[in-house]
């Protein structure tokens, strides 16, 4: 994707995939958003879901768009638990090879929440670590499970962190790890990253490194003494959403399907939204970015639109209608 | 095989986002998991109810059973009469639950907790008081000897 998405008469094409749970509804708000702000963007949607497998005509179409396109953005797929099923999610990450995780835990004024002053971005390594999905029973009733970590894809991960903090002015880059158990593992991941901070010194960027289950203290502790952390995958999951509960919760920014509310548009289309804001960013497209994330901080400050996830009673769309009000 | 007993999982992220926004969805839970992922669980619980130095733990064992607390030996206070004791306290109401001794782990567990709440002077450093690890054990004996 680094060589740069397509335009065609300054118009992107853009790869939508809706998911699973309250996915349509969310992706509703997106798209009406979008064309109240007039964002020269134009949808190619596929409703993949997390149901579909790997051998599915719709998901070879999703993924050869999104190919062609370079850029999409996609509400959760449901991971469902069962054995032979390969992940749609894991897939598409191993075809496109996705594989930084980035997720932004940020105070949003209007929405209480324990802690302020939150700006953490945790980044977590997609491809491999415990979700390589390679397990074996070798013996009925014991079953082993591999865990990959390897120096290219550490490097890779820890390079992307460092750019991350230079390009975003962000001033301390913390390892998360269990290298005092994982000692191989988890050993590789640290000693790598220390070396590619070196790389780093020269632009003040700081590293430090913490074990994994004090992390999960100091976040709900004192969250405030983070700023970009890098992980491998299953950690990067666990604080993820951590850090999604210090700030408020799952409308606003984690990764949720939320079955139980499907239907009933009372979704909080946040999330959705400040990641297309995200996204319109890696287009370049700031303006759009701004006014549609100023529009939406405007809406939850000013607290009278409220979907029932922040204490209130509004529909999606009521939350829709608001912001495109505030742009 | 337990019938009276509610079962029901939870994926693990979901989980930690559930507990940092309302632990008290899992209040009167027990909650079992694997190694790692009881590692981390337990250090955020710590985290939310105060930190490692309240925080009890149980190490059971099919020869024996051995509570522990699992802060840090803190040498910078070491022999200064400072250290908050609830943690090992706690710990040893554990034990003391686990012996089937559940009235007099129930007893001091509630003047220990009685202890913390009735204010600064009461508390240790650590929670933000001016009591000392002998002031905090003896306000806790004379709270059992009034109740008992």
């Amino acid at each position: 994707d680094l060589a740069g998405p397509k335009v065609y008469g300054g118009n992107h094409t853009v790869t939508l995939i809706p998911g699973d749970g309250i996915g349509q509804e969310t992706a509703d708000s997106v798209k009406a958003i979008f064309k109240e702000a007039r964002v020269p963007v134009t949808w190619e949607q596929f409703d993949v879901s997390g149901f579909t497998t790997g051998e599915d005509n719709l998901m070879k179409q999703a993924l050869e768009s999104l190919r062609r396109n370079k850029v999409g953005l996609k509400g959760i797929l449901y991971t469902p638990v069962r054995q032979g099923h390969s992940s749609f999610n894991v897939a598409m990450r191993k075809e496109l090879d996705i594989y930084a995780s980035v997720a932004t835990c940020k105070n949003i004024e209007g929405l209480e929440s324990r802690h302020t002053g939150v700006d953490i971005t945790i980044i977590r390594e997609n491809t491999e670590g415990e979700y390589s999905g390679l397990e074996h029973q070798s013996f009925p009733g014991v079953v082993e499970s591999l865990k990959i970590i390897t120096r290219a894809k550490t490097e890779r991960i820890a390079r992307y962190a460092f750019d991350y903090a230079l390009r975003n002015n962000r001033k301390k880059v913390t390892c998360v790890h269990k290298a005092n158990i994982m000692k191989l593992a988890d050993g590789l991941f640290l000693e790598t990253c220390r070396r590619i901070s070196q790389e780093y010194k020269e632009t003040g960027i700081e590293f430090n490194d913490m074990i994994v289950d004090n992390t999960a203290m100091q976040m709900v502790n004192r969250p405030q003494q983070f700023d970009v952390m890098v992980m491998p995958n299953l950690y990067g999951s666990i604080v993820s959403n951590i850090g999604a509960g210090l700030i408020g919760g799952p409308g606003i920014g984690s990764r949720h399907v939320g079955k139980d509310i499907q239907g009933r548009n009372t979704a909080n289309p946040t999330a959705l939204i400040l990641s297309s804001v995200s996204m319109l960013r890696h287009l370049m497209l700031d303006n759009y970015a701004d006014m549609i994330e100023n529009a939406v901080r405007k809406t939850i400050a000013e607290g009278t639109v409220r979907t029932p996830d922040m204490g209130g009673s509004n529909t999606t769309t009521d939350f829709t209608e608001a912001v495109m009000k505030n742009l | 095989e337990y019938p009276n007993v509610r079962f029901d999982d939870v994926l693990l992220d979901r989980a930690c986002l559930q507990i940092v926004q309302d632990p008290s969805k899992y209040a009167h839970t027990v909650m079992v998991m694997p190694n790692l992922y009881g590692d981390i669980l337990s250090d955020l619980g710590a985290g939310l109810i105060g930190g490692l130095g309240l925080t009890p733990s149980g190490n059971i064992g099919r020869d024996a059973s051995i509570f522990e607390s699992v802060h840090g030996s803190a040498p910078d206070i070491a022999g200064q009469n400072k250290a908050n004791p609830s943690a090992l306290l706690l710990s040893s109401v554990m034990m003391l639950r686990h012996m089937r001794l559940a009235k007099e782990a129930d007893a001091i567990e509630e003047a220990l907790l009685d202890t913390i709440s009735k204010g600064k002077e009461f508390r240790t450093g650590d929670l933000g008081g001016s009591a000392s690890t002998t002031s905090f054990t003896d306000a806790i004996i004379k709270t059992l000897l009034t109740t008992s």
